[in-house]
């Protein structure tokens, strides 16, 4: 593996056009990587569901170079009709298109140029990966106090001509004062047995609000690690809501500081798994200074040789009093071969906090089936009745109704 | 300084910090064969017990310290300890407590436990143990009667060869981590329990453990067998003089409930935490492990942890018999530099398992406590379930506390239920026990006694009591 990262590496350095103090950057995360490989259930944080055994279950000669020099063509069939965005396209890696039309073209700016180095230092090799060889990055940039008018939706479309490849995404948001996004990722894939890589870094000013909704939902092959960095300044929130359940494998990771007062967190998952899929949600909160307040809600409904995991942890450190903390996590299993794993995890060392975790898993109530058969229901409608209530408490979480309504019809929710 | 106030000063300062001058036999520091061997030997024990002590030994020699715990500790040269030292009357084994060396009496009466009086007046049958052998067992006529057998794990080698080769290394074996390993190793003493088939045990069974022997590691090894429909209640309690350095302590505490028995094995732990600066205490990494092997059987771990510079262990359940229940209720407190990485693991295999877990931290001062769990449900655990509660107390900004649960369900047909709060105590509940007379040290004692509550609970009279003023001593000085 080692020889093919690094002939790929130099054949994307040949094709991009990247500074020299980029390509410097570039090398020196290409080497750690080198170094540390994928990660493994050494790692605590891999400990439920191991990338490097599953990449190498999955893909056989992984090649981490794709060529850009092609354009694709969009299928407009794909874009969600139902709600006017903008938007941004993904084929294959590959940017096809950038389209704020709904926008005041002023107040939002793309830049190209910036430091490309990743200040959350979280020791992950997946994000060296990504910086070592992700071919293109750019920073959207939104003005002081300025809302965008229509969300924007961002399509990581794949077709059949990707087979076997490594795709590495890295997006930056700068959420100026005052200034909210609405940001939805929509995944759909016609290819399989890739690897894509997905890091995005928020940096949230204060009054800012980031919206993020990640649907995965068109069932296919490939596996998916995304990795959110949040930062967050005074008086700012920011909500991210998973769905996860198309892909083989995905991994959501969630990563948000909370520096400044009265800012807050929000993060609700769904998994609803079927068929050999292995998803994980991990999240990290860090309470940093006083007043500020997390929310986590995580369901999981588990089919056939499923598994979920759900890492949270809540870190409180000793100068965030009044920290307000939670984390839910609920799991049901349909299947005999299904399996939940969760890990609730609390770091505090501040003392006027107040801090919980909860986390239940098992079967459907047979009392609730019962209760409902007796009403008239089969049994197929009685599960269905259920797990529709189960998952709709966290769908009525969204904080925005256009986007709750267009989740609902899209998951297929009944009120 | 009024009365009251020189009474905390007492009190703050350690109650049992004192050394017995006794001269001591010991192994030649460092470990290898030949001091193994000398333990075996000095030990007279047999050959297996020695195979036993090797094997485990070739297997130490591969495995690494581990390091993945929230508490960090300078490191351990396992080659400057003493693996044996025993107190010198020993050599000639006394018939009787009038034979004992009147030092050793009156160590034990400085700790509040007169052999005969505690034992005729409680009821309790007490194994006192004296640094790492055991010195004097009473109340072995009652017990003989009803064929219990409660004796010294070395005299349980020479007299039960059948029952020790049978049941010891079954729970934690020879190949299991590291200080578990190195236990089977160097083992010394510590206690064995067998309890015959159908017999509930008249009384509460007691050690008091004591360390004494500067720079001995203590390496415990206990071993108890409830045999079919039988029942038992252990009590583990154990108090440490001053010392300066760090002790390490690494006992092995196996537990085998058969068919339909069922075991209770309650600690209240009062070690040498170090003082105010955080020097000195005790290590205290012990692994405790229990085995429901039988249908219905019970083991119910009950702990009160106050002492220790560092408290490192997991009493768990293995719940392998069908219908088996695995409980586990544990109150630490930590307080000045002490730090805490405690909890539980329930391993359900067998049919309709059930496994509770309540913990109750609270740190003060500098500490630094974790809750660290696992609740694994296998496949084959059908229509399984657990529930777990932790919470966690903080009182002051320099303390931290800490959840780590770690939840793997595989079977469809169980459920698994977790809550865990951190909090500090309330102002609200201050001031209305303030307003109603209590001095705010009464009204912490009062608050935390009732946090404490559902665990103090579980435990056997005796023991509740002497805990609750624990709770009550550890704190001291904390409040405000």
């Amino acid at each position: 593996m080692k020889e093919q990262l690094k002939i790929d590496f130099n054949k994307i350095q040949e094709v991009s056009n990247f500074s020299n103090r980029d390509i410097e950057i570039k090398k020196s995360y290409l080497n750690k990587f080198i170094e540390n490989g994928f990660p493994n259930r050494k790692q605590e944080n891999w400990k439920f569901l191991d990338i490097n055994q599953i990449i190498s279950n999955n893909i056989s000669d992984l090649s981490f170079y794709n060529d850009y020099s092609i354009e694709n063509k969009i299928d407009s069939s794909i874009f969600i009709d139902d709600l006017e965005h903008n938007k941004i396209i993904f084929i294959n890696g590959r940017i096809e298109k950038i389209d704020f039309s709904y926008e005041d073209k002023k107040q939002i700016e793309i830049i190209e140029d910036f430091n490309i180095i990743d200040k959350s230092e979280n020791n992950n090799s997946l994000i060296d990966l990504n910086i070592a060889l992700s071919n293109k990055h750019f920073k959207i940039l939104i003005k002081k106090d300025y809302s965008l008018k229509k969300p924007l939706i961002i399509y990581h479309l794949t077709n059949e001509k990707m087979k076997s490849k490594n795709i590495n995404l890295r997006l930056d948001f700068e959420l100026e004062q005052n200034s909210s996004l609405k940001l939805i990722d929509f995944f759909s894939d016609d290819s399989e047995k890739n690897f894509m890589n997905i890091f995005y870094n928020f940096n949230l000013d204060r009054d800012a609000i980031l919206k993020n909704y990640k649907i995965d939902k068109s069932l296919n092959k490939n596996l998916k690690y995304s990795f959110n960095n949040i930062n967050q300044k005074q008086n700012s929130i920011s909500e991210t809501f998973v769905f996860s359940a198309g892909s083989d494998y995905f991994k959501n990771e969630i990563n948000c500081k909370l520096k400044g007062e009265y800012s807050s967190a929000f993060i609700n998952g769904i998994f609803s798994l079927d068929d050999n899929k292995q998803h994980e949600i991990r999240t990290t909160i860090n309470h940093l200074v006083e007043n500020t307040k997390s929310y986590q809600l995580i369901k999981s409904v588990l089919g056939k040789n499923t598994k979920s995991a759900y890492q949270g942890r809540i870190y409180v450190d000793s100068k965030a009093q009044k920290t307000d903390g939670y984390q839910l996590s609920k799991a049901i299993l349909l299947d005999e071969t299904s399996e939940f794993n969760a890990k609730p995890e609390l770091e505090i060392y501040a003392d006027d906090v107040k801090c919980s975790h909860g986390s239940a898993s098992g079967s459907l109530d047979d009392n609730s089936i019962f209760y409902l058969m007796s009403r008239g229901l089969n049994y197929k409608q009685a599960k269905g009745l259920l797990i529709n209530g189960f998952l709709l408490d966290v769908i009525e979480k969204i904080t925005d109704a256009e986007i709750k309504d267009l989740l609902k019809k899209m998951i297929g929710l009944k009120k | 300084m009024d009365t009251r106030e020189k009474d905390i000063e007492n009190l703050k300062d350690y109650k049992y910090g004192f050394t017995t001058d006794i001269e001591n036999i010991k192994a030649p520091k460092g470990l290898n064969e030949n001091v193994i061997k000398f333990i075996s030997n000095i030990k007279k024990e047999p050959k297996w017990m020695l195979d036993f002590r090797l094997k485990a030994f070739e297997r130490f020699k591969l495995l690494k310290e581990p390091n993945w715990q929230k508490p960090k500790y300078p490191k351990i040269d396992y080659q400057d300890l003493y693996y044996y030292s025993a107190p010198k009357s020993m050599k000639d084994k006394p018939k009787s407590l009038d034979e004992l060396d009147p030092k050793l009496l009156e160590t034990y009466n400085k700790l509040g436990i007169p052999l005969q009086e505690q034992a005729r007046l409680n009821g309790i049958a007490v194994d006192a143990v004296f640094d790492s052998v055991s010195v004097a067992t009473t109340f072995k006529g009652e017990l003989t009667k009803h064929g219990i057998i409660f004796c010294s794990m070395s005299e349980a080698i020479q007299k039960h060869p059948d029952l020790v080769k049978k049941y010891l290394g079954t729970v934690i074996p020879t190949t299991d981590h590291f200080f578990a390993t190195l236990n089977s190793a160097v083992f010394t003493d510590g206690s064995f329990v067998y309890i015959p088939e159908g017999v509930k045990c008249p009384m509460e069974l007691s050690t008091y453990f004591r360390i004494n022997a500067s720079e001995t590691g203590q390496f415990e090894r206990t071993l108890i067998i409830a045999d079919k429909g039988s029942y038992v209640s252990y009590l583990e309690g154990c108090t440490a003089p001053m010392r300066d350095e760090n002790q390490l302590h690494a006992a092995n505490v196996e537990l085998i409930a058969l068919d339909d028995a069922e075991i209770k094995y309650s600690t209240v732990q009062n070690w040498y935490p170090g003082d105010e600066n955080g020097k000195g205490g005790i290590y205290n990494f012990v692994t405790k492990r229990g085995l429901c092997k039988g249908k219905n059987s019970k083991i119910s771990w009950t702990q009160v942890e106050t002492g220790s510079a560092i408290t490192w262990k997991y009493p768990s359940c293995i719940l392998k018999g069908d219908n088996s229940i695995g409980e586990f209720y544990s109150i630490a407190i930590t307080n000045n530099h002490q730090k805490a990485d405690t909890g539980t693991k329930m391993i359900h295999l067998g049919k309709n398992t059930k496994s509770k877990i309540i913990s109750k931290g609270i740190s003060a001062g500098f500490s630094d406590m974790t809750y660290r769990g696992l609740v694994d449900i296998n496949s084959k655990a059908k229509n399984s379930s657990n529930y777990t509660q932790c919470d966690s107390l903080l009182m002051g900004n320099k303390c931290g506390a800490h959840t780590v649960p770690y939840i793997k369900n595989k079977n469809f047909d169980s459920n698994v239920a977790h809550e865990a709060t951190t909090s500090k105590i309330s102002e609200e509940q201050l001031h209305y026990c303030q307003q109603r007379g209590l001095n705010p040290e009464e009204a912490v004692g009062l608050i935390v006694n009732g946090f404490c509550k559902e665990v103090l609970q579980q435990l056997p009279m005796e023991f509740a009591v002497e805990a609750q003023k624990l709770v009550g001593i550890s704190l001291e000085g904390s409040v405000g």
